[in-house]
């Protein structure tokens, strides 16, 4: 039986400030701005009050689900704007989309070989199953990158292009050594953490759904905490509810530590170390 | 601090870590929340309404030395519904009562909303409409919900000023500008679905501060949660007072 030292249903904790507590999962909207540099200091301010040392962020605004390649440039030019004021703080994901391979490539060796961002986000335009999205994964994982997709098991049905865990899993016997990131956890949390399980170099991120009491718990049981990472999805989610998430659960403090930032930085410390940047 | 949006029982889906009455008040209290009101999940599902109603009050008056303040459950789509309501409030002594259109299934411009609503404010009964207790997207398959359209309640309460209505997990419908649906009404609503980096400062600057509760929405959410999202944003002392505390008081004196 593993022991637990904190929370035993009767006490709480509601102090993040004993933890390094690191954001796998922020954007620019859902919050105030006209330039990314405004919108970048109300997010830091949010994150003071919440006791979060660093945020990665991704994508920019306004929302695009099948960006053109133009788009893309634009919206990782606009992140890069964000990183730019605050490189102490925050790191950042370059936008791709499998419909685009080839812009596709050039911002990543733009945004992250050659720039400050640390690997890849990967939206709703094409399904990640789809093998035209291979040389993306490829060349992220040859410069060690976090490789991002965001998942969805929606009860009235994903987008077409809107990948599910199940395609995550596809992708990742394709690509069985790489890390990569179910974000959201498929949404439907209680089957995304199901389809995963197996494939032990897919980590979950807890970000962007209800505080649904039980879902870290679950995921600790099944997969290990070490493979659990902590991000919120601000602004349009609360930083407050996505980490009560974690500060609700039952958990060791060992385990807490992890999902809070410990395992995202050893996810990164392969391209933070390459960019001369300590985790 | 006053939880206006708890619930007691068992979740029908899933086991959740504080679903046991004194789990759940031990780890409320450790949160500075003096008092909770409940529902009860049986509700959701069980057509003896007026047993599950029973069950709440005795399980409220068991559990925590009054700790949770009991709100009963109606269903007008079963028959008789109006003795449920009478028990309620002259057996049990319930301050309040609590709807499910989504699960229960029907809407709220239904005629018998209407009747059900006169007759609650006839005996001053805070009125909780459940908006939704789950992310749809997230719904069990097997589960039909009937969407909640607000309009003939908002339509309705401006013409009864005695009804004490308050909305419970309305985030996805109002987001963080209630206001653009609700008007400038009296219909009242909590915080445990409105989402977004300091939430509650949006609300108040849409809505003002005596129409916002404080809930957690526990057990299906981490109470934390709500907590957090106070400590986020930077409420100044009266408006986090109204939310934690008056306005719930003020809602059931009034």
């Amino acid at each position: 039986m593993r022991s637990r030292t904190t929370t035993d249903q009767a006490t709480t904790v509601l102090d993040s400030s004993p933890y390094r507590v690191w954001d796998l999962h922020c954007h620019l909207s859902g919050v105030d701005g006209q330039t990314p540099t405004e919108r970048m200091a109300q997010l830091i301010a949010f994150a003071d009050r919440m006791g979060i040392e660093r945020i990665l962020i991704f994508m920019g605004f306004p929302f695009a689900t099948d960006p053109s390649a133009d788009d893309l440039r634009h919206q990782n030019d606009q992140v890069l704007e964000a990183l730019a004021h605050w490189n102490d703080r925050v790191l950042g994901l370059a936008y791709v989309s499998p419909s685009h391979v080839e812009a596709s490539l050039d911002e990543i060796k733009r945004c992250v070989r050659d720039g400050p961002m640390v690997g890849i986000k990967l939206w709703v335009a094409r399904r990640c199953s789809d093998p035209t999205i291979d040389p993306i994964i490829q060349l992220t994982h040859e410069l060690d990158g976090l490789i991002f997709q965001h998942t969805w098991l929606k009860a009235e049905g994903n987008l077409p292009g809107e990948s599910s865990p199940e395609d995550l899993v596809t992708l990742s016997k394709r690509f069985p050594g790489t890390p990569l990131v179910c974000g959201h956890t498929g949404g439907d949390w209680e089957r995304g953490i199901r389809i995963v399980r197996d494939h032990t170099n897919i980590s979950i991120d807890l970000a962007g759904s209800d505080p649904t009491a039980g879902f870290v718990e679950m995921a600790v049981r099944e997969l290990g905490a070490h493979r659990v990472l902590y991000g919120s999805d601000a602004g349009g989610r609360s930083f407050a509810s996505q980490l009560a998430k974690v500060l609700g659960a039952e958990l060791t403090e060992d385990d807490r530590r992890s999902i809070l930032g410990g395992n995202l930085r050893r996810l990164l410390r392969p391209i933070l170390m390459a960019k001369g940047r300590i985790p | 601090m006053i939880d206006t949006n708890v619930s007691l029982g068992h979740w029908p889906f899933r086991r959740l870590p504080l679903d046991d009455p004194r789990s759940l008040a031990r780890r409320l209290r450790s949160l500075g929340i003096e008092r909770a009101w409940a529902g009860h999940l049986d509700a959701l599902f069980h057509r003896d309404v007026a047993a599950v109603n029973i069950r709440l009050a005795e399980v409220c008056e068991r559990s925590g030395d009054g700790y949770f303040l009991p709100i009963g459950a109606i269903n007008p789509t079963l028959p008789d519904w109006s003795e449920d309501l009478r028990r309620c409030h002259e057996v049990h002594r319930m301050p309040g009562i609590r709807l499910h259109p989504d699960i229960h299934g029907y809407a709220l411009s239904d005629p018998v909303v209407a009747e059900l609503l006169t007759a609650a404010s006839a005996r001053s009964l805070v009125v909780q409409i459940a908006v939704q207790m789950e992310d749809p997207r997230t719904k069990h398959p097997r589960l039909e919900l009937t969407p909640v359209h607000l309009e003939p309640v908002i339509s309705l309460s401006a013409t009864m000023p005695r009804l004490r209505l308050m909305l419970l997990n309305a985030g996805r419908l109002l987001g963080l500008t209630p206001k653009r649906v609700l008007g400038s009404g009296t219909i009242s609503i909590e915080i445990a679905t409105m989402e977004g980096v300091g939430a509650s400062d949006r609300l108040i600057e849409d809505l003002g501060s005596d129409r916002i509760l404080f809930g957690t929405h526990a057990p299906l959410f981490v109470p934390e949660s709500a907590v957090l999202k106070l400590r986020e944003s930077t409420l100044d002392a009266d408006a986090l007072r109204a939310i934690t505390q008056g306005n719930a008081l003020r809602l059931l004196q009034s």
